[in-house]
């Protein structure tokens, strides 16, 4: 294997081919230079002091990429952008919202002249985890050592919940801000549930029980986006962990070998696979994508939906008007006395923010984040989005919407009980479209529960196996 | 003089390469000046984008970096062995076989219908109302294809979710047959095949069309006098005088059908539908690419997709290959 210069610039390649109007045949590193060579910027950096501990400099203009999909990029402008301006005045502030991050920045950092910040999400996601590996993000170590914005005598890293500074931890190193924190489980409307006197089950053989009976009154017990039925998993590994403990989910994320063969998994499939064939999942459920088995349980159509606490926001042109309280439960326990509480959920800190290893201004990156994690800047997130971050204390004094009260509150019930799993940063592929197509299969009926769990397996291995692929552990 | 000519014609051309007459003087330069430009940003645009995907193929690039790594023709030995890009890669040859055949087919049949499939009292003519129907039939065409899978992803949409298709087969008695169809892998893949042959077919009606109604009413008048029937015409008299035109659009919409990318990305999604069954190499390479970051792997199976749609071609204009029938 031969490692190819990168010296080609675009210019030379052009200049050469204008100049003799045809090209050289593949096989000399001529050609190369077109689309897979980079260059490089300068970076600046300013002085550190006590009102600037990151070393801003204070004079440089900073770029900021937001994601614009449902989060929008008001809490940009309105909010952070104005923080960072009225700190440092002289600093020029140059917004872009797009909504096809790959699209607009995968070039530019190519070329080594990425933003200053990217808020990296969305369809056009660049994963993480390849950024990562082709050094393409900076350290974010001086940032959670930093003081806090607020009191100079806490760092940053101590106002933020540990669970986020792990989540964007590849190896050793911090490299993303996860600014969000989703809750994940079951979404239910409470008058509904209220008018009917059902009470949201907390064990599997509650949520069977409710089942029949909400059948019984002509509604569908459940729905799930059946085409990304990758929501699915998300029920699966949380119960299968409540009932066996975390390291069911360690393993999977180590890729442990037959990690997904786990008797917990097993149990936990089968449950989910039962609502299936006991006919309590809405009529062509495997056909719908998201917006329509979601818009189908706002209709009032299905009574349970798996999903993050995005879900409120997301839905709030579908919602009705009234007879609607959006209400959050844990996934139910399959047994009476798991490894794990009853009341354990799932908690992921999401919605990724970068600083590109090749930006001008890293320093003005991190400064940005700063400015984030501050209680001003985290209580207008939430504020602004309705959605918790992973500040500790931001939200409370908040009036919230009620899914994201009724989220919180369990999310206090649950105390430390609360899990979560890296394997879908990681590697982004395996879950997606992977084991996404096997959920589909298994809930569909098309597979039974071993053969599911064999394709599971399945993907884990191509994973394990691929050589070109860097692997974390936990 | 005229002895001068006839001797200065009998004497051998010269080769142009010495000085030669006035005219071909500077002609070499003349021609390169007028082909340098266009040949040049032919090179520039067409040509080289293909030959770096050549050999991005063969490099291990991410998409995200400077450098990348030579590996020969590793990408190409772990596509023979990727279960997913021989689904893909299935479904292509399908849609190749399918698709036109199906589209030719139809779109014969709808043009004779609309030209030649009356017979009136001034002799051969449309069917009635074919004005209206030459005009719906071109419908889809102007639609994008965007449009086409968002509309017929609710037409096919389960009934909980509004389906239009489902809602029909309700009304008329046959909710038996009802199924969320582009949730089983049994169907959804063909009803994408379905939805490319109505979003087709309105051109080549449109196409044949036009090689029909440059075919003389005599030949036909003839034909009806020695007493042919409608599939007689159709096959002695039609068939062959539209054949290159047939010829043509089979090659073109073979070559359109191998894309399909759009189409299956709307209706089916990014991991290639129910069970990743409705996966084509478009979608693939879109996915090594654009999910994956592997840009080696996708050239890879863009080369592959390049091949495919060269030989396609070439076998296809082979195949077709006719004799010619001359009309004077």
């Amino acid at each position: 294997m031969t490692k190819i210069p990168s010296g080609w610039s675009r210019r030379n390649f052009l200049r050469g081919a204008l100049a003799t109007g045809t090209l050289v045949l593949p096989g000399s590193s001529v050609l190369i230079g077109c689309a897979t060579s980079g260059g490089g910027q300068e970076q600046t950096e300013g002085k550190v002091s006590d009102d600037n501990p990151l070393a801003v400099p204070v004079d440089q203009p900073i770029e900021i990429y937001i994601f614009k999909g449902g989060f929008g990029d008001d809490y940009a402008t309105q909010i952070h952008e104005p923080m960072y301006k009225k700190r440092y005045p002289k600093a020029e502030i140059k917004h872009k919202a797009e909504v096809d991050i790959a699209g607009a920045l995968q070039s530019r950092f190519v070329a080594g002249n990425p933003p200053d910040f990217v808020n990296d999400s969305g369809d056009g996601v660049i994963p993480l985890g390849q950024l990562v590996d082709d050094k393409q993000l900076y350290d974010l170590t001086d940032l959670l050592d930093a003081p806090s914005w607020d009191d100079p005598n806490v760092k940053v890293r101590d106002t933020m919940i540990p669970a986020a500074i792990e989540e964007g931890t590849f190896g050793q190193t911090p490299y993303v801000l996860n600014m969000a924190m989703t809750i994940y489980g079951l979404w239910y409307n409470k008058t509904l549930f209220d008018k009917n006197s059902w009470a949201p089950p907390t064990t599997w053989a509650e949520m069977t029980e409710l089942c029949k009976e909400i059948k019984a009154a002509g509604i569908a017990p459940w729905t799930y986006p059946g085409v990304h039925a990758r929501y699915m998993t998300w029920p699966l590994l949380t119960m299968a962990a409540k009932l066996a403990g975390e390291q069911v989910l360690i393993d999977i994320d180590n890729l442990k070998e037959n990690a997904w063969k786990h008797e917990a998994l097993k149990e936990s499939a089968a449950a989910l696979a039962g609502l299936k064939t006991s006919g309590y999942i809405l009529e062509g459920t495997e056909g719908m994508d998201h917006i329509q088995a979601q818009g189908a349980w706002s209709a009032g159509k299905a009574a349970f939906v798996p999903c993050g606490s995005w879900l409120e926001s997301e839905q709030s042109d579908a919602t009705p008007k009234e007879g609607f309280e959006f209400a959050y439960l844990p996934e139910p326990a399959l047994s009476e006395d798991g490894a794990l509480p009853k009341e354990t959920l799932r908690a992921a800190p999401g919605e990724p923010y970068i600083v590109p290893a090749a930006a001008k201004n890293p320093r003005g990156g991190l400064e940005y984040m700063r400015i984030m994690l501050s209680k001003e800047g985290a209580q207008g997130f939430t504020k602004e989005l309705s959605s918790l971050t992973v500040v500790k204390g931001a939200a409370d004094g908040l009036e919230l919407s009620p899914g994201l009260v009724s989220a919180q509150e369990a999310l206090g019930k649950a105390d430390d009980n609360v899990i979560n799993w890296r394997y879908q940063t990681w590697y982004a592929t395996m879950w997606n479209p992977g084991i996404n197509a096997h959920m589909g299969d298994l809930l569909a009926g098309r597979t039974k529960v071993d053969e599911f769990l064999d394709a599971c397996e399945g993907e884990a291995k191509k994973v394990r196996d691929d050589d070109s692929i860097t692997k974390y552990e936990r | 003089m005229s002895t001068d000519v006839s001797i200065r014609n009998s004497v051998p051309r010269r080769p142009t390469s010495k000085a030669g007459p006035a005219l071909q003087h500077g002609k070499v330069r003349f021609v390169v000046a007028f082909l340098a430009l266009p040949v040049g940003l032919y090179a520039l645009f067409v040509l080289s984008p293909y030959v770096q995907a050549i050999y991005i193929s063969m490099t291990d690039w991410t998409g995200l970096t400077g450098d990348q790594t030579f590996l020969g023709l590793d990408n190409y030995v772990r596509l023979a062995g990727d279960g997913q890009f021989l689904i893909a890669l299935r479904n292509n040859g399908i849609l190749l076989v399918v698709v036109p055949a199906l589209t030719v087919l139809l779109g014969l049949f709808f043009a004779s219908m609309l030209n030649v499939g009356r017979r009136g009292r001034s002799g051969i003519e449309g069917v009635r109302g074919s004005k209206v129907y030459r005009v719906v039939y071109f419908f889809p065409m102007v639609l994008s294809v965007s449009i086409v899978g968002v509309l017929f992803k609710y037409v096919f949409a389960p009934t909980e979710a509004g389906g239009v298709f489902n809602g029909i087969l309700r009304g008329i008695g046959l909710e038996s047959l009802t199924a969320p169809w582009l949730g089983d892998p049994a169907f959804a893949f063909w009803i994408v095949v379905l939805v490319m042959v109505w979003s087709f077919v309105g051109f080549y009606v449109v196409l044949f069309s036009a090689a029909m109604q440059s075919i003389p009413k005599e030949i036909y008048e003839a034909a009806l006098l020695d007493g042919a029937t409608r599939f007689h015409t159709f096959r002695h008299v039609t068939m062959p005088l539209v054949w290159d035109t047939v010829q043509v659009g089979w090659v073109y919409m073979a070559i359109q059908a191998m894309d399909a990318f759009a189409l299956v990305h709307i209706m089916l999604g990014i991991g290639g539908g129910p069970s990743r069954d409705g996966d084509v190499l478009g979608l693939a390479l879109y996915r090594s690419a654009f999910n994956d970051y592997r840009f080696g792997y996708a050239s890879a199976i863009g080369v592959v997709l390049l091949l495919l749609t060269l030989v396609v071609s070439a076998v296809f204009l082979r195949a077709a290959r006719r004799e010619r029938v001359e009309l004077s």
